[in-house]
């Protein structure tokens, strides 16, 4: 079976039409990652047991003519830092390097309701911090398309199951472009959803205010019926938000699309930005007004990032305290006479990997007295600006369109010994985190074999019509 | 910059065990990344309004009930924890 060309869609109509069945379905994903995981490392747990007890499931329904929900038997992996009840659940990190989700993510609930099949968790950058999947400590994944680069990161490993057809689509999570990137570098559609448009209930917190769970798939339509899936209000989420979700229909005659000038500049591939304007020259041969606009703030966007997110992880992973769980030197100093600060200090220090003590230090210092007005205060102003000034552009245009990367996927140890170099790398998809908005990443071609990705930005909530217009491109 | 008696500081106040080696390291790691966040310095904010939802502002509340949904989680819950007594997490005593 040619698993490339498996979709959502027509999974579905092959289990109706009983070309084959769930079980034989899940078990060829099975083989496939049994046979090639150990050379991608896409997967940091398989759970054979319940995708197969799932798919058995969804035969006897299949069975007993009962409705079947358009997800039903579509084998898909889910990013180690999202809960799955009963299966490990590590965020990459040696400090839950044995630890089992005690219940499920509301995401992970509602793939179960709609009966998607759950193959596995997949590898990431630790608590979602890099862009790379290198600073996962249970080693890096690797690019379908050239094994000596990355997938991107940090859900690498959930791009490069979709990629490598070891799942049909895969839960990411984006604090600063970690579904986008991994999806250009990997050929991928990946939606990083308007904050609060999906419940980030049993989501393990990375920096709260930005974080948001989204699709990595091969199609649009396919990112379409994932995000129809997961998205909407959850109880348990008091950020989440109820809004119309509607197909939008567009007429590209009528639509503005904005360029922003701050997006090509020196450090953008060469060969990137062509590839990029082509394809939004595309657009405006369909008919779409493009207009050159301009959003000021962008060069600071990513020094706000970088205080901001890494000031809420550090609160975040304060709960990392080896006593309520996870990695703990606790037993190791029951019979010894020591306090707890020294349960704290060893667990952590010992527990953490050297990216996310980094951020930890970082986060910490910005909030430290005499330092918090400085750091903390300065840029949660330049945070307003950077909304400002994405406001202000869609008064003019309806949607604006850069690259998701400046460049394709890097190579493995290029970047990891040089922080500030990786950090760089979210240049054109933190902004869009700290002003909430939604953005898709689609494939616009490639660059020396290497896949580069087309950044849609739209208004909140305007998912809809931003999967429409991402269409337009696929088709034409 | 960042000093390494402030580096030292700072892993205190995170709670976190580093060595000498990695003090050294962070130390200029942070100074590097400190010295790119001075950018921010250009920006004038004077007539900036703090804000720190990005798209609303509304309390969500919930009744004040006791959530009893389950004694099964409370158990899983307890039994995540490395060390325990009966329904209780143990730990090391605070001195």
């Amino acid at each position: 079976m040619d698993l490339k060309a498996l979709t959502i869609e027509k999974i579905h109509q092959s289990l109706l039409k009983k070309e084959f069945s769930a079980q034989e379905l899940v078990q060829l994903y099975l083989d496939k990652i049994e046979k090639e995981n150990s050379k991608l490392n896409c997967y940091l747990t398989v759970c054979p047991e319940l995708a197969l007890s799932q798919a058995k499931l969804i035969d006897e329904m299949i069975l007993t003519k009962r409705e079947l929900p358009i997800l039903a038997g579509v084998p898909a992996s889910i990013k180690d830092n999202i809960l799955v009840e009963n299966v490990k659940c590590t965020a990459g990190s040696k400090i839950l390097e044995n630890y089992f989700a005690p219940y499920d993510a509301t995401v992970t609930e509602r793939l179960k309701k709609n009966e998607a099949i759950i193959l596995g968790k997949t590898n990431l950058d630790e608590f979602a911090m890099g862009s790379s999947t290198e600073n996962s400590a249970f080693g890096p994944s690797r690019n379908p398309y050239d094994l000596n680069r990355v997938p991107g990161g940090s859900s690498g490993g959930s791009a490069t199951a979709v990629a490598a057809d070891l799942a049909v689509f895969s839960l990411g999570s984006d604090t600063g472009g970690s579904i986008r990137q991994p999806a250009s570098f990997c050929g991928l559609v990946g939606l990083k959803p308007t904050y609060g448009a999906v419940s980030r209930y049993g989501l393990i917190a990375f920096a709260s205010s930005l974080d948001q769970i989204g699709p990595l798939t091969k199609t649009i339509e396919d990112c379409r019926i994932v995000f129809e899936a997961i998205s909407g209000w959850d109880e348990k989420d008091s950020t989440s938000v109820k809004f119309n979700q509607e197909n939008e229909k567009l007429e590209i005659e009528n639509l503005r699309i904005g360029v922003p000038r701050e997006y090509f500049v020196k450090g953008i591939d060469v060969e990137v930005e062509n590839l990029i304007k082509k394809a939004i020259k595309k657009y405006e041969e369909m008919g779409a007004k493009i207009e050159e606009i301009s959003l000021p703030h962008t060069e600071y966007s990513l020094a706000c990032y970088y205080i901001l997110a890494p000031s809420e992880a550090s609160a975040n992973l304060a709960r990392y305290d080896g006593i309520k769980y996870g990695y703990s030197r606790l037993t190791n100093l029951e019979n010894q006479k020591s306090n707890l600060l020294e349960v704290y200090l060893e667990s952590r220090g010992e527990g953490f990997g050297p990216e996310v003590r980094r951020r930890i230090m970082l986060g910490t210092f910005a909030l430290s007295s005499g330092y918090y007005d400085a750091y903390y205060l300065k840029a949660q102003k330049v945070k307003a600006l950077i909304k400002e000034d994405f406001e202000k552009a869609f008064e003019k245009v309806d949607f604006i369109f850069t690259p998701t990367c400046p460049t394709p996927a890097f190579a493995i140890g290029e970047k990891s010994q040089d922080p500030l170099k990786m950090y760089l790398s979210d240049i054109f998809t933190a902004p869009v985190n700290l002003a909430g908005l939604p953005a898709i990443s689609i494939p616009a071609g490639k660059v020396k074999n290497l896949p580069v990705g087309l950044q849609i930005i739209g208004p909140a909530f305007q998912e809809g019509k931003i999967i429409e217009i991402a269409k337009k491109y696929a088709t034409n | 910059m960042i000093s390494k008696k402030e580096v030292e500081h700072i892993a205190k106040l995170a709670r976190l065990g580093l060595d000498e080696k990695e003090l050294e390291k962070m130390e200029k790691e942070l100074s590097l990344i400190l010295d790119y966040i001075e950018k921010l310095n250009e920006v004038d904010v004077s007539k900036v309004k703090i804000t720190s939802q990005s798209l609303r502002n509304e309390n969500t509340m919930r009744e004040d009930v006791e959530n009893s949904q389950s004694k099964k989680l409370n158990s899983k819950l307890l039994d995540s924890a490395p060390s325990k007594k009966e329904n209780y997490i143990k730990t090391k005593p605070i001195f």
